[in-house]
């Protein structure tokens, strides 16, 4: 029988361990800016085209998959953060026709070039993300140090553009700030996350990350800025505590971090309740 | 100079033209009301004011070293803002944008803007609160107060009162009638004939037919007359 304190000397844990706690803390960042623009379910989008284009990258053999993966996830979050302002189609059928179009393109590819004996397993890796994240190699945790340096620092920089765009996009653009610019920003950082996030939780319960430590912020704070911070400690301790359950009790990390978040959003509904009945 | 002018202006959106042909101008000081049926091209004229909508022919020319970025704008609510968790004193804040420019943060003096803004809308005392939490008429002096930092010569409001009980309505409409006597320039579409007629110095009505004019000239003007005796029958009718 190991204790957490075997297990905390594996490199391999360690590494899950920072990779882990840095893909939630960016994520639960812009967050709240989606939940509000009401595009929650862009991160499940943009994860279902991420695992078509992974299907791409397995059947043409290349060995770095983030060459196809991250300009293919950048170009369709574009799309969808621009759809969602003046088209025909609207944000909501934009990102479902995405989503499920790019699910079965994945998989249909997978299977007529089947790269290994395993496809099923494979397939099941890549959406519930179960063992990647306990195999990664040095230089992925250095690229998701880095990204995740990048996400905080734009975030921090255009935090108050951000809220301005979120909140009013129209007096936005009459007091002359770029609008479009700043969607696109938001667009690109979400899908460099959604990348990230895929090795931790895999492409299915990606949207899990990104709005639930959003929406129990919101239960219990008023202000934008609380919410922001408060979603960010709560998606860094519920990434932590889930990782550490699901490797003592040998669960799936993915779904085992999830399930922390929906506790933890039952807790904080409740708080709210509580908090306004005390108000009235 | 007219400190914003219309000529021949053509509104429209999606290439279907709605009004065509509008000419009007608003020196300093003045308060115009915006009237017309749902759907007669008001929104769309404010949208084409502030540069958000391209004119489909004519043009808005801007005076007296007026930029775009000095008017400021009061939007009608979005669903969104419904129940958006900011506070009152952030959302004030954010009318500094176009001031901050590319500067990540607010200075001093931008956050003193903010807070003189919610002193003069009456509001400084909640500044911590939750926006969803406030009353539909502390929302839009929120929102009015944010207007005012992002610049102080002219004033657009679209429907301020749409949703409110009639005191507060009331309320409204005495604030902007001081910040109007004030020296800000005031442009502000209504449903509300009665108060364009009250309270506004100059009078546009789009639709079928277009007027503009003193208020003195459409109350003496067949269109005037028409739609002032319509809104009267109407609130009779509906007190019966």
């Amino acid at each position: 029988m190991y204790t957490l304190s075997d297990y905390l000397q594996q490199s391999f844990v360690i590494k899950a361990l920072i990779v882990g706690v840095l893909t939630a803390l960016c994520s639960s960042l812009l967050g709240v800016t989606l939940v509000l623009k009401r595009f929650s379910f862009i991160g499940d989008g943009l994860s279902h085209v991420a695992f078509g284009a992974m299907a791409i990258a397995a059947v043409c053999k290349v060995s770095n998959n983030m060459i196809i993966v991250l300009p293919l996830t950048m170009i369709s979050a574009i799309l969808l953060l621009r759809t969602g302002q003046n088209t025909k189609i609207k944000g909501d059928a934009a990102i479902a026709m995405i989503s499920v179009g790019a699910l079965a393109f994945g998989y249909l590819l997978m299977n007529v070039f089947k790269a290994s004996p395993n496809l099923s397993g494979d397939v099941c890796t890549t959406l519930f993300g179960s063992t990647s994240i306990l195999t990664l190699q040095d230089w992925e945790v250095w690229l998701c140090i880095a990204l995740s340096i990048v996400v905080v620092v734009v975030f921090v920089l255009f935090y108050h553009k951000i809220f301005a765009v979120t909140f009013d996009e129209n007096f936005a653009r009459a007091a002359g700030t770029n609008v479009n610019a700043y969607n696109l920003l938001i667009a690109v950082v979400i899908a460099v996350i959604i990348v990230l996030a895929m090795n931790l939780v895999g492409s299915l319960l990606i949207s899990a990350l990104v709005i639930f430590p959003a929406l129990s912020a919101m239960r219990v704070f008023g202000s934008f800025r609380s919410v922001t911070i408060c979603s960010a400690i709560l998606s860094v301790l519920c990434a932590f505590s889930g990782m550490i359950t699901s490797i003592l009790a040998g669960t799936p990390v993915g779904s085992t971090i999830v399930a922390v978040d929906v506790a933890v959003f039952v807790v904080c509904s409740l708080i709210g309740v509580a908090k306004r009945g005390a108000v009235k | 100079m007219a400190l914003l002018s219309a000529e021949k202006l053509d509104l429209g959106y999606e290439g279907q033209t709605i009004v065509k042909g509008l000419d009007f101008s608003v020196n300093a000081g003045d308060y115009l009301c915006i009237v017309g049926e749902n759907g007669a091209g008001k929104s769309t004229l404010m949208k084409t004011l502030l540069g958000l909508t391209p004119p489909m022919g004519g043009k808005v020319v801007l005076g007296d070293d007026l930029k775009r970025s000095e008017i400021a704008y009061l939007p009608q609510q979005t669903i969104v803002q419904k129940d958006f968790p900011a506070s009152v004193r952030e959302i004030v804040l954010s009318g500094c944008q176009s001031r901050a420019g590319l500067r990540p943060f607010y200075n001093k003096e931008e956050k003193q803007l903010a807070a003189e803004n919610m002193e003069r809308m009456g509001i400084t005392d909640l500044a911590k609160r939750c926006y969803r939490d406030l009353s539909g008429g502390q929302q839009q002096r929120v929102l009015l107060a944010r207007a005012l930092c992002a610049a102080r010569k002219l004033l657009l409001l679209d429907e301020p009162v749409s949703g409110l009980d009639p005191r507060v309505t009331l309320e409204m409409y005495e604030l902007i009638e001081q910040l109007n006597q004030e020296g800000i320039t005031v442009i502000m579409i209504s449903h509300d004939i009665d108060a364009a007629v009250q309270y506004a110095t100059h009078v546009l009505h789009v639709g079928k037919h277009i007027f503009f004019g003193t208020r003195e000239e459409y109350l003496k003007s067949d269109a005037g007359r028409y739609f002032v005796s319509l809104e009267k029958e109407e609130t009779t009718g509906g007190a019966q």
